[in-house]
This record gives structure tokens, C-alpha cells and sequence, in this order.
């Protein structure tokens, strides 16, 4: 398992500070009867330099989670705190700055502007806000994701997999607090998936990134440090240095006994 | 299929309002212009019932609408003595009319006259073919003696005269301004008022005695029937009472010929208006393509969807159709309600210009409506079956395709179309050119409708280098969201293409006047400069004739040496109508270089004609030859003496003749224009002062000096320029409203990018601006294209009616410059509402559309 051998556990990195918090987040949508409660006093830590992926059934709330942690979304009650700012009552464009260079995103598909080259979608946020990479970063990522040798295609030009690469090194570019990942593997094959994996694995031991993904597939998840499971809008366990025959267990009891009990708050190493 | 056609409809609520912008304003043209020319017809139909009689009696061939010139021709008064006579009239009334009778108001102004006849004319008691007495008393009395007048009401309130007051009237006669005394104050008996003429009622002896030297006679007389007999009986009966050279007829034949001579003047305001609705047409077609094209493209899996669960392809095609169908008659509907108000806005338009509908209520003819939506539904349906074709195409298997495309013509083909018609345009306006008069024009105009066409297929491909252009400047100006505007403006270069060119075809029309407009006001400066030897020049800023008492009056000023009158007239030569210029052959040289190319000015006489080159050319005729121009009171002969060039110089129309050759055809003697040269010695100043002194009474009639007689003229040309231009810009709102429309549609189309465009940082402000950026890309593209075609178009007409007086080409490149910011403006216009939009999606819900 590349995942066990890579990983550090957190336990021996003493010390480390939140990159991304949620604060007793509450997210519903619609009202009255069609009341739905997509995440439900949701609190969790994601801790800097850390890979953690977050796993659950269908329609657990996964995406809804990720989308509050990333500005995209606000939720309806709790806070969140990204780096050392606290997201409650920002305005349009200071969420937007805070995408901009606190957060990076990679999404399940659609990725990429496909008016750009791939260079110049893995330059946008940077060339949004008028600034430009140091060009030794650059090709750290560049070479990191490799795809030296397509910067000047267009995303129609590239396959699946090298478009994910190109979201990746997007993500990575502007050295955000926390990028986030939205199933990044969930349209590709196995092969290429692990190649994405790998990449967000590396960016992690090597500089330092802190990275939180969605992920339905227990392969995916034994490449990060930490799993939180998501059932009903509530985080239900966690599992440190997974491996993808504990993820897989703890995925099927999930789906089979749902908890019927909120489940305490998560203990995360600071608390 | 008809339930799916509803509920596309309605789900695309937005689209669907956009699309059918373009058919509502091409039809409100359409039906605004026919409303407004029909209510036109009305008012004036309404006075022609109005002012004619049972039986009516005038010098043959008088009282035709289009004559310009006035008939001299009267009849004796003992005419009416006999028509009395006869059993079957009840009453018999002579009217002596003068035109060109204004009156000034109390501000020094001239009330109406700017195109609105001014009549003079004697009471005469009548009562008109509907019925009501044509003129009625409504205050005060009627004029009995001379020094009296009677106004009609409009008239006289628009002047601010009450009766009462001291009236002073310009008039075409001797003394050529005059006061008297506004005794009365009449009503016309027909409800639609005077659409702007001003009526002045003298005295029967009095007017006989200012304007037909005292004569007894009448310009018309006019019968009412006894009780029994017939408009026939009494016309037949008065046919024998009659001497020769006068025509009787009865009232309503009478009427109806005046009417079918307006309409056939109104027929040209309205083919004048329809004309730009015609352009407003194509510009909404473009539109209405792009439109439906656009649709088609964001349905096509939904297209392919329902090929696949089993609908034809015929099916399909027939889908879009009812679509534009739909829009096509909601567009008509909302089209010729807003014709309407165009209507009533165009009249309110003409009034204040002075020509006045009166009360004339707006007349919506069932023919209007009927050529409204047969205009606006068969030009949605055509342009939207090219779309409709293209969806019919979508191959089932496309539903299951994450990118289904519908699949487009190619670029090459467009090219390859385009280039074959900007080729046949081309070589329709080269054999335009060995032709002449209409036919070359004709040629002309449809090389240039080809290259139009043409260029505008084409405009995918010559569009690209020029977007591309504009992106290095927007990349320095705007860093990444200039480049992502670039890109997002050549990813369908045809969506771009059809566009941009909606606003080409206005700026090419706009570009080609303006050029024609400078042109035509540099040829007058040349032709003013180089042929004008006279130092001042009197003129009516109305273009309405005057008195010639003033030239009368002027040659007894202290200073000046000669004075040249220059008439003006028109009569038939064979069927078409000759434009004819008349002056003093003797004086000419002083105030005039006219060099003659053939024959010689010494030989012009009574009976002899100048002609111009381009004149003698189509019509075939040399010095010596004869020619038959046929006048109001019937055909002359005379003998070309000579021939003048056609362009650059003071006399520019078909004919030149004596003063005395015009009078003796019958024609009142009236001065539309007086060459005014001094003696070498005498004060300009003091001249003026004198001459100004003469017309001082006349707000109409001024002197001025070449600079300000050449301004007068220009001024003229800027305003027929601004009304083009106003006429145009609608136009050019259809295009805007196009640019409007394919941004808000792409705006859709890319929600998802937007979403992750914002996702990644984008603030709302480079959106919009990221927006703004193409939508004036799409604008500064269509202005090139347009002020490019508009000055290949615009050299080629000057050339082609240099003979026609406008010799210099001038092409007006400031204005031209402004054009293109201007159209740059438009596109940062027509932004607003797509940018806003944009701006507004949820960053969230973009991002997570499907
Ligand atoms: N815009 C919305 N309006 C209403 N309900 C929503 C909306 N977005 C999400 N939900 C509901 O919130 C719940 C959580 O949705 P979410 O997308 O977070 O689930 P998920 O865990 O990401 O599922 P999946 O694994 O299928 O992506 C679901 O019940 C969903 O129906
Ligand atoms: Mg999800």
C-alpha cells in the first residue's frame, strides 16, 4: 500500500495547527415540509500539511461540506474558518479573494476554461489577481503533475486524466491553505486516478499542502492520512492511516446500519 | 411535437422575449411607417373632400400635386355669369387662390412654411361634396374691402394674433410683405385640419387686385347642384358654358384625382420609410439567425434525445419552426402595437417641423396588420430555417454524447459562398458602370446588397485576424480576463460573425451617407468657389419661392451692379419629369461662370434651351436639336442652343431657359434664388445694410455672403444626414440588441465556466468587465467591417452620380474615427444587462449545473 508507507500519522507531527475548520456547521436547504438538512451541526479539523479524505453514502452531505469549507457556499448556521480568517459575514468580494489565494479546487469534471491552454488554466487564478509564479514553483508543479509536454494545449487536446493533472496544478500553484477535491478521480480509470492520487500524495510529504478530498473509493482514501465518514449530514467516525480493506469495512457497515444517533463531535488532536 | 414546442417556449422565457426584440422593432417600422403615411393620407384626404365642390372648374391641366412652379393660368370671371345661368346650378362661386401668401407671427416668425402651403384666397361661400360649408365663420367677420384679412384658426393662434391686430403677411406678388387688418377668424369644415397650410382670406377685389394686376379673374370655380340633378348632369351641363382651355369635372372625380396625387407623394415618404424598415429587417434576420442558431446549438441533446426516443427528422425541423413561428406572431402583435406609438411619435415629429395632423386620429388599416405579420412571421421562419435544417440534422446518437454538437456549415464553405458573392458584386458594380442613369444604379445597388451578403458569410474567417488584433490590446490592457474576452469572441466565429455583421449592415449604410453627405457639401463649396463670381447671394432657408419685387428692389440699391434671378420648375419631357432652371442670359456673366461645352449662352432665347451634359447624354440630344417639355398649360417647343457640364458648377439641373421662356410656358414669375454682384468700388457693408434694409420684413427671404450662402446650403445636407442617420439608428438598435442577446444566451451557455471562473477567483467586476470586453470586441468588429464596406461603397456611389452635381469625393475620416469609438461605446452598452447577469450567478449553482 503506498498510502501506509507515505504517511507520517499525524500523532507524531506535534503541534499542528488548523488549515480549515468547521465550527458546528448547519446547512439546510428549502423550508417546511421540503425541509432537507444536508449537513447537520457539523464540526471538524482539517489540520495543515495533512491529506484527509471524506467519505460517505450518496446524499451524505460531502459536497455540501466541501463547498462551505471553500467559500463557495455559506452554511445556514455555525462558522467556518479558513487559515485565520473567519468566514461569517464576508462579502462577495472578499470570498472571492479568499478563493482566490486561500483555496484550491479540483472538481469531478469540467475543470478547465476551454478557451485556455493548459498552461494558462494552471496560471489563472494567479494571472486573476494579477500576480505571476515564481517560475522555479512553476515547474516544480508543472513537472510535479507532468505535463511539460502539453502546457500549449487546449483541454479538448488532452485527455481525462491530464486535464485532472492540469486542475491539480492549478490547485497547487498559488500554495493555498487548503486545496479541496471534489471525487478528482471519480471520471477516470484506475490507472490515471493513481496517478492524480500520487501527485496530491507528494504535494502533501513534499510541500507541505494541505489537501481534503471527497472520494467514494476506498483505494483513493488509503492514500491519505485521515478518513471522516459522513452519514445524514453528520460525521459519524474517523480513521487515521487507513487502508482500503478498513475503509471498505466501515463503508459497508455504513451503509447498512445508518447511525440513528448523532454521533459526538469528532476529536481532532488539538482538542 | 407541439407540446414539446409549447414547453420549450415558455422555459425559455428570457430567449424567447430576446429573439423576438428584433421582430417587434422591424415590424413597429413597418407598421408605423403605413399607419403614419395612411393617417397622413387621411388628414389630406379629409381636405380634399373638404375643399372640393359639386363641379369644379380650372385651366386644363392645372391642379396637378406634384407640380412644382406655379400655374399662371387664370379664368375671366364672365364664365361665372354663364355657369349661373344654368338651370341645374345652385350656386356658383370663383375662387382666386394665390400660394405662397405666409404669415408672420407676432415673434417675427413664419408661421408653418416649412414645406405646409401658404393659401390666399377670396371667400366663396361654398359648400364641399361632404356636405359642409368648406370655410366657416368662427369670430369676427369677413374681410369686405381691401386691408382686411381673415385667418383660420390654427393659423392665427400659432402666430398670436387676435382679431383685431395688425397681421403682417409675406407674399409671392408686389410688395412682397404687407400688413392688414385681422378682421375674422374662419374654421375649415374638415376635421383633420390643414396638416400645417395657413389660409389668409382676403377681399375677392382686393386679392384680384394685389395679385392678378386688377384683373377679373379666378385660378378656379367651383358649382354646387340644385336639388335633383346630378354631379354629371351639372358638369355636362357646364361643359357647354365654358370657353376652351378650361376643364370641367365633377367633385368626385375631381377629389379623387387629387387624391391619387398625394398618394402618389405620400407613396414616396412611405417607400422612404419602408426602406429603413427594410434594413431594420435585415439587421432583425441576422438576429433572429443567430438566435435560433444558438438555441438549437444549447438544445441539441435534447434534439438528439427526441430523435432518439423515435422522432423524424422532419419532426424535428418542424419543432424549431412552430418555435419561430410562435415568435414571429408574438413579435407582429407587440410590433404593430408599438408601430402604433412610433406613428403618433412620427407625427408629433412632423408637427413640430410644422407639418400639422391636426386632430387626424391614427388609422390602422387592415392591410397594415395583414403585411405586419406576413412580414414578421415569414422573415422569423426563414431565418430560422437554417437553424431548423441544422436540428433536423442532430444524429440521435448525439444523445448520449456529454458534447453534442450540432453540426455547422464549414467555415471553408462559408468562405468559399461569401468570396463567390463579394466577386459577383464586384463585377455587377464594374458593368454598372459602362451603363447609365438608373440602370447603373440599379447594378450598383445590387453589387453592393452581393458584396453585403457576401462579406457578411464571410465574416467568420476576415473576422478572426481583426479580433485577434484587438485581443493583443486587450491582453496588455487587461491581462487574463482580456484574453479569456478575446478567446470567448473566436470560439464561434460564426455566432460572432452574424453578430458583428448586424451592426456592419447599419455602419455600412451610415459609413456610405456620411461619406455621400461630405461629399455632396464639398462639391457645393467647390461649386460655390469656382463658378460664383457674385459677392451675395439672397435666399429663402425654406426653399419656397419669392417675391420677385425683391430683385426688383435690390437692382435700385446704391452699390450693386447686377442682380441675377435663377427660377426654378419642373415639367414632363415625354414621361419622365425635367428639372428646369431659368435666368437672365445677359446678367449671367456678371454673377456666374457657366462654361459652355457646345453651342454658345449667346444663343439662349425664349424659345431656346441650355442643356446639361449628363441630360443630353442618356436622353440622346445635341445643340440644335429639339425638345418638347410639356407644362401645366400644355407643351412647348424648344431648340437646344447649347450644352453646360454636369457637374461643379451653379447650374445644375437638366434645363436651362430665359425668364421670359418660363413665364411664356406658364409659369407665375417667382425667384427661388437672386446673385447678388457689386459695383468694384462699393462698401460691402453698406450693400448689405441696404439690402437687408429691403428684406427685413421677410424672417424667411435673407441675405448672405458666398461662406454663408455655401453654410446654408451644407446645412441642409446635415439636416437630410441626421434624419438618415436617425432612421438608421434603428438599425443599428437591432444590432445592439443582437449583441445583447447572443452575450445573455452565451452567458447561459457558459454558466458552468463562469461558475469556475469565479470558483478560482474571478471577481464579480473582471466578470463583467471580461464580458464587456467581448461584447466590444463583437462591436468594434462590425463598426471595421461596416465603416470598411461603407467607404468601398461610398467612393464607388460618388463616382457613380459624379455627373449628378456631387464631383468631389470627400471622405469624412473623423467621423468615421467616431463611428467606431462610438460603436465600441455600444458594445460596452450592450454588456450591461448579459454582465450583470453573469455576475449575479450563484458561484455555487454555476458550478454545479449540468
Ligand atoms: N441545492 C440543493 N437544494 C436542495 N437540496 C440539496 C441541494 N444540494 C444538496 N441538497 C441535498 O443535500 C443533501 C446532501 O447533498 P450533497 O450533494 O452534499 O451529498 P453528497 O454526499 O455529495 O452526495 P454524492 O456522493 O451523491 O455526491 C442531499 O440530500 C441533497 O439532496
Ligand atoms: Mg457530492
Amino acid at each position: 500500500m503506498p498510502a501506509t508507507t507515505a504517511s507520517v500519522p499525524s500523532e507524531v507531527r506535534p503541534g499542528r495547527r488548523p488549515a480549515a475548520r468547521a465550527v458546528g456547521i448547519t446547512r439546510t436547504y428549502g423550508a417546511g415540509s421540503a425541509l432537507v438538512t444536508a449537513l447537520d451541526n457539523v464540526s471538524v479539523d482539517f489540520l495543515a500539511g495533512e491529506f484527509t479524505a471524506v467519505m460517505g453514502p450518496s446524499g451524505s452531505g460531502k459536497s455540501t461540506l466541501m463547498h462551505c469549507m471553500a467559500a463557495l457556499d455559506a452554511p445556514t448556521s455555525g462558522h467556518v474558518v479558513l487559515g485565520d480568517v473567519t468566514l461569517d459575514g464576508l462579502d462577495d468580494k472578499a470570498l472571492t479573494k479568499l478563493r482566490r489565494d486561500k483555496v484550491g479546487f479540483v472538481f469531478q469534471a469540467y475543470n478547465l476554461v476551454p478557451t485556455l491552454t493548459a498552461q494558462e488554466n494552471v496560471e489563472l487564478p494567479m494571472s486573476i489577481a494579477g500576480r505571476r509564479a515564481e517560475p522555479s514553483w512553476f515547474d516544480t508543479v508543472i513537472s510535479a503533475v507532468g505535463l511539460g509536454d502539453r502546457l500549449k494545449h487546449r483541454p479538448t487536446e488532452l485527455s481525462g486524466g491530464q486535464q485532472q493533472r492540469v486542475a491539480a496544478g492549478r490547485a497547487l500553484l498559488s500554495r493555498p491553505e487548503v486545496v479541496f477535491a471534489d471525487e478528482p478521480t471519480g471520471n477516470l480509470d484506475s490507472s490515471a486516478g493513481a496517478e492524480i492520487l500520487r501527485f496530491l500524495r507528494r504535494s502533501v510529504d513534499e510541500f507541505g499542502q494541505t489537501i481534503v478530498m471527497v472520494t467514494h473509493d476506498p483505494v483513493a482514501a488509503a492514500y491519505t492520512d485521515r478518513v471522516v465518514f459522513l452519514a445524514d449530514g453528520r460525521i459519524v467516525d474517523e480513521m487515521r492511516d487507513p487502508t482500503s480493506q478498513r475503509v471498505l469495512e466501515k463503508m459497508s457497515q455504513l451503509s447498512e446500519h445508518p447511525p440513528a444517533q448523532p454521533a459526538p463531535p469528532v476529536p481532532t488532536p488539538e482538542d | 411535437m407541439w407540446t414539446v414546442t409549447l414547453r420549450n417556449l415558455l422555459a425559455r422565457k428570457i430567449r424567447l422575449a430576446l429573439s423576438a426584440f428584433a421582430i417587434v422593432l422591424g415590424v413597429a417600422f413597418v407598421a408605423g411607417s403605413f399607419i403614419f403615411t395612411d393617417s397622413l393620407g387621411n388628414a389630406f384626404d379629409g381636405i380634399v373632400g373638404g375643399t372640393t365642390a359639386d363641379v369644379e372648374i380650372i385651366p386644363k391641366g392645372a391642379g396637378e400635386v406634384d407640380q412644382f412652379g406655379i400655374d399662371a393660368r387664370t379664368i375671366p370671371a364672365s364664365v361665372v355669369d354663364d355657369l349661373r345661368k344654368l338651370p341645374g346650378a345652385a350656386k356658383v362661386s370663383g375662387t382666386a387662390q394665390v400660394q405662397g401668401v405666409y404669415v408672420i407671427g407676432k415673434d417675427g416668425k413664419l408661421v408653418g412654411g416649412n414645406g405646409p402651403p401658404g393659401l390666399a384666397l377670396n371667400y366663396g361661400g361654398m359648400t364641399s361634396i361632404n356636405g359642409d360649408p368648406i370655410l366657416t365663420l368662427a369670430d369676427g367677420a369677413l374681410p369686405t374691402g381691401p386691408g382686411q384679412v381673415a385667418l383660420d384658426v390654427a393659423a392665427a393662434d400659432k402666430a398670436g394674433y387676435l382679431v383685431g391686430d395688425q397681421v403682417t403677411l409675406v407674399t409671392p406678388g408686389d410688395p412682397p410683405t404687407m400688413k392688414a387688418e385681422l378682421v375674422g377668424l374662419v374654421n375649415f369644415g374638415s376635421e383633420g385640419g390643414l396638416v400645417g397650410a395657413t389660409l389668409t382670406i382676403f377681399d375677392e377685389q382686393w386679392i384680384q387686385d394685389l395679385f392678378f394686376e386688377g384683373r377679373d379673374v379666378y385660378t378656379s370655380i367651383s358649382m354646387t347642384t340644385a336639388d335633383g340633378v346630378s354631379q354629371t348632369e351639372l358638369r355636362d351641363a357646364a361643359r357647354t358654358v365654358v370657353p376652351a382651355g378650361v376643364e370641367v369635372s365633377t367633385g368626385d372625380d375631381f377629389a379623387a384625382k387629387t387624391k391619387q396625387g398625394i398618394a402618389k407623394i405620400l407613396g414616396f415618404i412611405n417607400t422612404f420609410l419602408l426602406v429603413f424598415a427594410a434594413v431594420a429587417m435585415v439587421v432583425g434576420t441576422f438576429l433572429i439567425v443567430n438566435t435560433f442558431g444558438i438555441l438549437v446549438a444549447q438544445r441539441s441533446r435534447e434534439l438528439a434525445l427526441l430523435r432518439a426516443l423515435g422522432a423524424s427528422r422532419r419532426q424535428v425541423n418542424r419543432s424549431v419552426l412552430a418555435e419561430a413561428f410562435v415568435v414571429g406572431l408574438l413579435g407582429s402583435t407587440i410590433g404593430i402595437g408599438l408601430g402604433y406609438v412610433l406613428a403618433i411619435g412620427l407625427k408629433a415629429l412632423f408637427g413640430v417641423i410644422g407639418l400639422d395632423l391636426g386632430a387626424a386620429g391614427m388609422e390602422l388599416q387592415l392591410r397594415t396588420v395583414v403585411v405586419s405579420y406576413v412580414v414578421g412571421v415569414v422573415v422569423t421562419m426563414l431565418a430560422a430555417y437554417l437553424p431548423a435544417r441544422r436540428a433536423g440534422r442532430v444524429p440521435p446518437i448525439e444523445a448520449m454524447n456529454e458534447h453534442a454538437a450540432v453540426p455547422e456549415s464549414s467555415l471553408r464553405r462559408r468562405l468559399l459562398t461569401g468570396g463567390g458573392l463579394v466577386v459577383a458584386g464586384v463585377a455587377l458594380m464594374g458593368v454598372g458602370f459602362t451603363q447609365d442613369g438608373n440602370t447603373s444604379l440599379s447594378l450598383i445597388g445590387a453589387g453592393m446588397l452581393a458584396i453585403l451578403v457576401g462579406v457578411s458569410l464571410a465574416a467568420a474567417v476576415i473576422g478572426r485576424p481583426v479580433i485577434s488584433g484587438l485581443g493583443a490590446v486587450y491582453r496588455r490592457t487587461s491581462g487574463t480576463v482580456g484574453v479569456l474576452a478575446t478567446e470567448n469572441s473566436l470560439r464561434n466565429p460564426r455566432r460572432t460573425a452574424a453578430t458583428a455583421s448586424a451592426l456592419m449592415v447599419g455602419l455600412t449604410l451610415v459609413t456610405l451617407m456620411s461619406i455621400l453627405g461630405q461629399s455632396a457639401k464639398a462639391s457645393t463649396d467647390k461649386a460655390i468657389e469656382e463658378s460664383l463670381t457674385a459677392e451675395l447671394v439672397v435666399s429663402n432657408a425654406t426653399g419656397q419661392f419669392f417675391s420677385p419685387a425683391y430683385a426688383r428692389e435690390i437692382r435700385q440699391v446704391d452699390g450693386v451692379a447686377s442682380v441675377l434671378p435663377i427660377r426654378v420648375a419642373n415639367a414632363k419631357l415625354g414621361d419622365s419629369t425635367a428639372y428646369l432652371e431659368a435666368t437672365d442670359p445677359r446678367a449671367l456673366g456678371s454673377a456666374i461662370r457657366l462654361p459652355v461645352i457646345a453651342g454658345a449662352l449667346g444663343s439662349l432665347t425664349d424659345d431656346t434651351v441650355l442643356i446639361r451634359e449628363s441630360t443630353a447624354s442618356s436622353r440622346h440630344l445635341a445643340v440644335g436639336d429639339q425638345v418638347t417639355l410639356t407644362f401645366p398649360a400644355g407643351p412647348r417647343k424648344f431648340t437646344i442652343a447649347g450644352i453646360y457640364p454636369s457637374a461643379g458648377g451653379a447650374i445644375n439641373n437638366d434645363f436651362l431657359m430665359t425668364l421670359g421662356g418660363l413665364t411664356k410656358s406658364g409659369i407665375q414669375p417667382q425667384d427661388s434664388l437672386l446673385f447678388i454682384t457689386k459695383d468694384p468700388g462699393a462698401s460691402e457693408a453698406t450693400v448689405r445694410a441696404a439690402i437687408d434694409k429691403i428684406l427685413a420684413d421677410n424672417p424667411t427671404v435673407t441675405l448672405k455672403n458666398q461662406r454663408e450662402f455655401a453654410d446654408e446650403q451644407k446645412g441642409l445636407i446635415d439636416t437630410f444626414l441626421y434624419i438618415i442617420y436617425a432612421l438608421l439608428g434603428l438599425a443599428v438598435v437591432i444590432a445592439v440588441l443582437g449583441i445583447t442577446n447572443t452575450l445573455a444566451l452565451s452567458v447561459i451557455e457558459r454558466t458552468r465556466e463562469i461558475g469556475l471562473l469565479r470558483a478560482v477567483g474571478m471577481g464579480r467586476r473582471q466578470l463583467r468587465s471580461m464580458i464587456r470586453l467581448e461584447s466590444t470586441a463583437i462591436a468594434v468588429l462590425g463598426a471595421l467591417l461596416g465603416v470598411a464596406l461603407g467607404i468601398v461603397f461610398g467612393v464607388v456611389l460618388q463616382r457613380a452620380i459624379a455627373e449628378q452635381g456631387i464631383d468631389v469625393l470627400a471622405i469624412p475620416w473623423v467621423r468615421l474615427a467616431v463611428f467606431v469609438v462610438l460603436a465600441a461605446g455600444i458594445g460596452v452598452l450592450a454588456a450591461v444587462f448579459p454582465a450583470r447577469r453573469a455576475a449575479r450567478l450563484d458561484v455555487l449553482k454555476a458550478i454545479t449545473t449540468e
